[in-house]
């Protein structure tokens, strides 16, 4: 196995300074520790209006009637609106089904749905004046889970359904179903010497960025508005907003504002199109800003799964089959369940030699919140099954679990379950190696300081619940297999301009795209490429807008390879007019001109050896080169509805963690002490940014192991504890140690063979934890998040946050 | 909504007698969540942050005289050798920058069960001191908390000064949450030893309606270590007496199942962090020793 990749591509410039490869800092980062940076909810128009939204007490509901009278008449409200005020005959939005009503239309479907919308002159009169909307609902039965909504007669959550799955769905209540199946799975089952089942269960995890939802919408007098927004992705929410508006794209004009994280949550709509239509409407600016509490109805969550899996494997080791059921709780509305669907199928089997598989994913509609995109998108409850499975199988076999692992794992030309062959390298079992060898940290570190013990560094912190007693470590691993883009068909294209000329003598280049920099550091890397492709120390990046193509979603680990992509393509494209112009002044000057390849660096034409041939300030004059390219990767395919078969995936991640805890297992408490980290990034454009990126990946994926959960009342299907106070995110006391051991090795297929790193260190992070929780406890925990109750036995069953059935192992 | 800004206390008393619905505001950690939620929309608020002697404090000979508003970062800093189940308690408070704004007057002003504070007041043992333009009251701690979110105060009283008795042997607080720092608690437990009276007092947070001892426990407790002469000799407490010690303050729980945590948990939990700190508070004690400091 490799440890160093192939000489990554570089097709020139290497040598400027703040190119790729090189930890350049981030131009907003000290701007955001000092709290300087304006983030959308800091905006501020003289005059404007604040914007408020009424939302749904229930979650099921016809609406009888709404009575605005009593609002609309407080004195400083400029407008209620409801359902009846739409402008256009287009009503509803949403990224792939357009099932979401802009405003409830005659019902509601989920708990905190929007129904009317207030424009104040102070966001507290807005506030009480939507308190005297009154809303006569009539409450309606609540379908929750698979077993409610898909019994006969349940209610359906939409019904007259006609969108491009509707056809195929087994129950108008489920979204979308995609079967996988490849091989003879039963056929394997027979020569199988073990059999492993589980069943899974893993629960709503939130976004929780800490930018609420917000922006400000300002009329224009053409008609039209420019909208400033938190968003993941421009163009997206002008395709779904302007319809709504009755206006055609070009009147509706989006600037990207401060983007405080979005993690997913940012891409469906929230404030957008309600700002717009008050904002038309008043003809004011409108801003809105949701609080804490309203973010939490404001945005999709992580798809809380139910998972049953079946592996068998044979006495040597090898697996023989795998079959499994995925049952992914979309909520009320489609949002982009669809594609996790896609995701959570075709990953399914994790990042294994799999022959034999039998794969059921599907996405149900229930009352309950809507589940949307999030970091991980439907590979992150997939890997926290399977490898749960791993580890029962190697205890099964009575084989060390990462031996086992490794003996299963896919490597570069291993083929998929849909049937893609894996055509870069796929390095699985040579992460699991180094996680492994790394130093265990030091026992009993809390005795180091001296003689009392050190709580901080103790289940439970300063909380002084233990002084040693009752601590015990337990180790575990995981690994997990990402895709890396928009896959199944989608036309996954970024769209980059870029500019050189020369200001004050020095040449600069200014490179202009929609990408949503969402605390990413998209902005960083893509100066980086601009340096290193043309050759010049200057490059400002203008505010992503819609006056520029599409650069697709801040999303699926995409943009410093898609924009990234679209940029160097430009910037190439630059690069050979800029030498034009020069054989055009120059080139009787010098043979190389003609014969020789060029290079742009330091603000040079130069030769590969090295010799300077003209100063780009001589090339351009004042001339500009200004060019706006799209640029795609290679295209990918559907899965067949049927068998799942499919080139349906651009690029696969891989991560893999092992995670060292230590539990308080009297009471339940747990401290994760280090969770060390291995991944392939094809080539570190940033290194630093990239190590930053795997380490919060990391943490959100322990926080979904032992804290984070968004609390769904079963019978009323309302949100339980929607605020920072009950909806626990680690702080930098749960965070432990993360040392990142970054592997480059190259895809050739992709721009300096880089590979999309953002999300892969989300899915492995929480099935370690629970590996090591279980290594320490003996406890099955089927389970995540793991609560104490869990770990101590004294859950409700009522509550379903039991520790889930537990797995059997066939002789 | 008015903002009323008493110079004063006089000031403050007055403005509390003209306007006994007014909401007293010090540090705000928990006045300003439930206004920022929109859980309460008081009619007016009562700044009492002008009033410089309400963050002050005086260690006297039996008590330590705590202003309302004193920080939880004095405390911690300041108080260890006197007040260490306060201290460790304060510890345990939300973040560092409100530990530098909240005080003990809050927790009492709110009274939830789920305050910091409590269990290691009602360990200790203390009094609050409470005034209105009618006079001036102690009330002791064990009858100050009437019902969940509710206290003794009459509507025009405003909290003072907590007497809170110096710590004569060890104090031990801990309080459970599900993550390791800024946390409300699941359930809290505090424990102090008091061998100049030759008893120990509990408290117990956010396992009732209201913070609680346990009082059937402590009673146990003293029994056992009288009759056992555990005080003079000093030797280790037989097992069975603090398992039955644990057992009895777990039954002194009253808790519900919530978004939080389960009632069963709580009382496993209780039951666990009283067994834990019998050990380390008599430990300590056996040892002659200084106050326990937790070691954070």
């Amino acid at each position: 196995m490799p440890t160093t990749g192939t000489p990554t591509s570089l097709s020139q410039g290497s040598r400027t300074s703040g190119g790729i490869g090189e930890s350049t800092l981030r131009p907003d980062g000290t701007l955001k520790v000092t709290g300087e940076f304006a983030y959308s909810s800091d905006m501020w128009h003289d005059d404007m209006l604040w914007g408020h939204t009424l939302r749904s007490t229930v979650a099921h509901a016809a609406i009888r009637s709404i009575d605005i009278a009593e609002a609309l008449a407080t004195p400083g409200v400029h407008a209620v609106l409801t359902y009846d005020d739409l402008p256009a005959p287009v009503k509803n939005y949403g990224l792939e089904i357009q099932d979401t009503p802009v405003l409830a239309h005659g019902k509601v479907r989920h708990h905190g749905e929007p129904v009317a919308v207030i424009a104040a002159d102070h966001p507290e009169t807005a506030r009480r004046a939507a308190a005297k909307i009154r809303v006569d609902y009539a409450e309606l039965p609540v379908v929750t889970d698979e077993a409610s909504a898909t019994a006969p007669g349940a209610p359906l959550v939409h019904e007259d359904r006609a969108d491009h799955h509707s056809g195929h769905v087994p129950h108008p209540n489920i979204v979308h179903r995609q079967p996988i199946v490849r091989g003879d799975a039963a056929g394997a089952a027979a020569r199988a010497d073990v059999i492993v089942t589980g069943d899974y269960v893993f629960g709503m995890q939130d976004q929780a960025f800490l930018g609420p939802e917000s922006g400000l919408a300002v009329p224009a007098e053409d008609g039209g508005v420019d909208l400033y927004v938190a968003t993941q992705w421009l163009h997206s929410d002008l395709r779904q907003i302007a319809p709504v508006l009755g206006l055609p794209e070009e009147k509706v004009r989006m600037t990207l504002s401060g983007v405080g994280g979005a993690f997913g949550g940012r891409e469906d709509l929230s404030m957008q199109i309600h700002g717009c239509l008050l904002a038309l409407r008043t003809g004011k600016p409108v801003k809105m800003v949701y609080n804490r509490f309203e973010s939490f109805f404001g945005h999709v969550h992580r798809h809380p799964a139910r998972l049953h899996y079946e592996h068998g494997a044979t006495r040597d080791g090898r697996i023989t089959h795998m079959k499994c059921r995925i049952v992914l709780d979309g909520g009320a509305y489609a949002s982009s369940s669809p594609a996790v669907v896609g995701n959570a199928a075709s990953l399914s089997a994790g990042p294994y030699v799999i022959e034999n598989v039998d794969i059921e994913a599907l996405a149900l509609y229930t009352n309950n919140p809507p589940c949307g995109a999030m970091r991980g998108f439907g590979a992150v409850q997939a890997c926290f099954a399977y490898e749960a499975q791993m580890d029962r199988l190697a205890a099964a076999l009575g084989l060390d679990p990462v031996e086992f692992r490794q003996l299963n794992a896919m490597e570069q030309g291993t083929l998929m379950p849909t049937g893609q062959r894996v055509d870069s390298p796929a390095p699985v079992a040579e992460l699991l190696r180094r996680v492994k060898a790394r130093p265990l940290p030091p026992e009993q570190q809390w005795l180091a300081a001296g003689e009392e013990a050190d709580v901080r560094a103790l289940p439970g912190g300063l909380s002084n619940t233990t002084h040693g007693e009752g601590v015990v470590r337990g180790v575990g691993y995981a690994v997990g297999i990402k895709n890396v883009g928009f896959s199944e068909g989608f036309d996954d294209y970024s769209t980059a301009r870029v500019r050189l000329e020369v200001i004050a003598g020095e040449p600069v280049a200014v490179v202009h795209t929609a990408m949503a920099e969402v605390g990413q550091g998209g902005v960083t890397v893509h100066a980086q490429i601009a340096r290193t492709e043309l050759g010049v120390a200057q490059v400002t990046i203008l505010p992503a807008d819609t006056r520029v193509g599409s650069a697709g979603s801040t999303s699926a680990s995409r943009q410093t390879y898609v924009t990234g992509g679209a940029i160097k393509h430009t910037c190439e494209a630059v690069r050979e007019r800029v030498l034009e112009l020069g054989r055009r002044k120059f080139g009787t000057y010098h043979p190389a001109w003609a014969t020789a390849e060029l290079l742009l660096e330091d603000g040079k034409v130069v030769t590969h050896g090295g010799e300077v041939l003209a100063g780009l300030a001589d090339v351009l004059e004042d001339e500009a080169v200004d060019l706006e390219l799209e640029w795609r990767h290679r295209p990918t395919e559907a899965f067949d509805l049927r068998t799942g078969q499919g080139n349906g995936h651009v690029q696969y991640s891989f991560a893999a963690h092992r995670a060292v805890v230590e539990v308080d297992t009297e009471l339940g408490l747990v401290k994760v002490v280090e969770l060390a980290v291995a991944q392939d990034v094809g080539k570190a454009l940033n290194p630093l940014s990239v190590i930053g990126q795997i380490q919060g990946g990391t943490t959100q994926g322990l926080g979904v192991a032992v804290m984070e959960e968004i609390v769904v009342d079963p019978v009323t299907a309302k949100v339980r504890n929607p605020s920072f106070t009950d909806y626990l995110i680690p702080t930098i006391l749960d965070t432990p140690t993360i040392p990142v051991d970054l592997l480059e090795l190259a895809d050739e297929h992709a721009p300096y063979g880089l590979r999309g790193a953002g999300e892969a260190p989300t899915l492995s992070s929480t099935p370690a934890i629970l590996a090591a929780i279980r290594n320490a406890t003996g406890l099955e925990l089927n389970r995540t998040p793991v609560r104490p109750e869990h770990l101590t036995g004294t859950g409700t069953d009522s509550s379903g946050t039991g520790t889930g059935t537990g797995g059997r192992t066939a002789p | 909504m008015d903002f009323l800004r008493p110079a004063s206390w006089e000031e403050a008393l007055a403005a509390k007698a003209a306007h006994p619905t007014a909401v007293p505001i010090a540090g705000g950690t928990d006045v300003m969540v439930e206004i920022n939620f929109d859980h309460r929309r008081p009619e007016y608020l009562l700044d009492l942050n002008r009033i410089g002697e309400l963050s002050e404090w005086a260690v006297g000979e039996e008590t330590v005289e705590l202003g309302a508003s004193v920080p939880y970062t004095r405390i911690m800093e300041d108080l260890r050798a006197e007040l260490p189940g306060l201290a460790l308690a304060s510890h345990t408070v939300a973040s560092p920058q409100i530990r530098n704004r909240g005080g003990v007057g809050g927790n009492l002003g709110t009274a939830s069960p789920a305050g910091d504070a409590h269990p290691a007041l009602l360990a200790a043992g203390a009094e609050v001191e409470v005034e209105s333009v009618r006079g001036s009251r102690r009330i002791p701690i064990d009858d100050f908390y009437t019902g969940v979110k509710r206290n003794a105060l009459a509507a025009d009283e405003l909290i003072k000064t907590v007497h809170i008795r110096k710590a004569d042997g060890p104090q031990q607080f801990s309080k459970v949450g599900t993550r390791n720092a800024m946390v409300i608690a699941l359930c809290a437990f505090g424990l102090a030893l008091h061998p100049g009276t030759r008893t120990v007092r509990t408290g117990i947070g956010s396992a009732a309606p209201t913070p609680v001892r346990a009082r059937v426990a402590e009673e146990f407790l003293n029994a056992a270590l009288d009759e056992g002469g555990f005080w003079e000799s000093g030797k280790v407490i037989t097992p069975s007496v603090a398992r039955q010690f644990a057992m009895l303050v777990s039954a002194a729980c009253n808790p519900i199942d919530d978004v939080r945590g389960t009632a069963a948990y709580r009382r496993h939990a209780v039951d666990i962090m009283a067994r834990r700190q019998l050990g380390w508070t008599w430990e300590q004690y056996r040892r002659g020793g200084h106050p326990l400091e937790g070691a954070a």
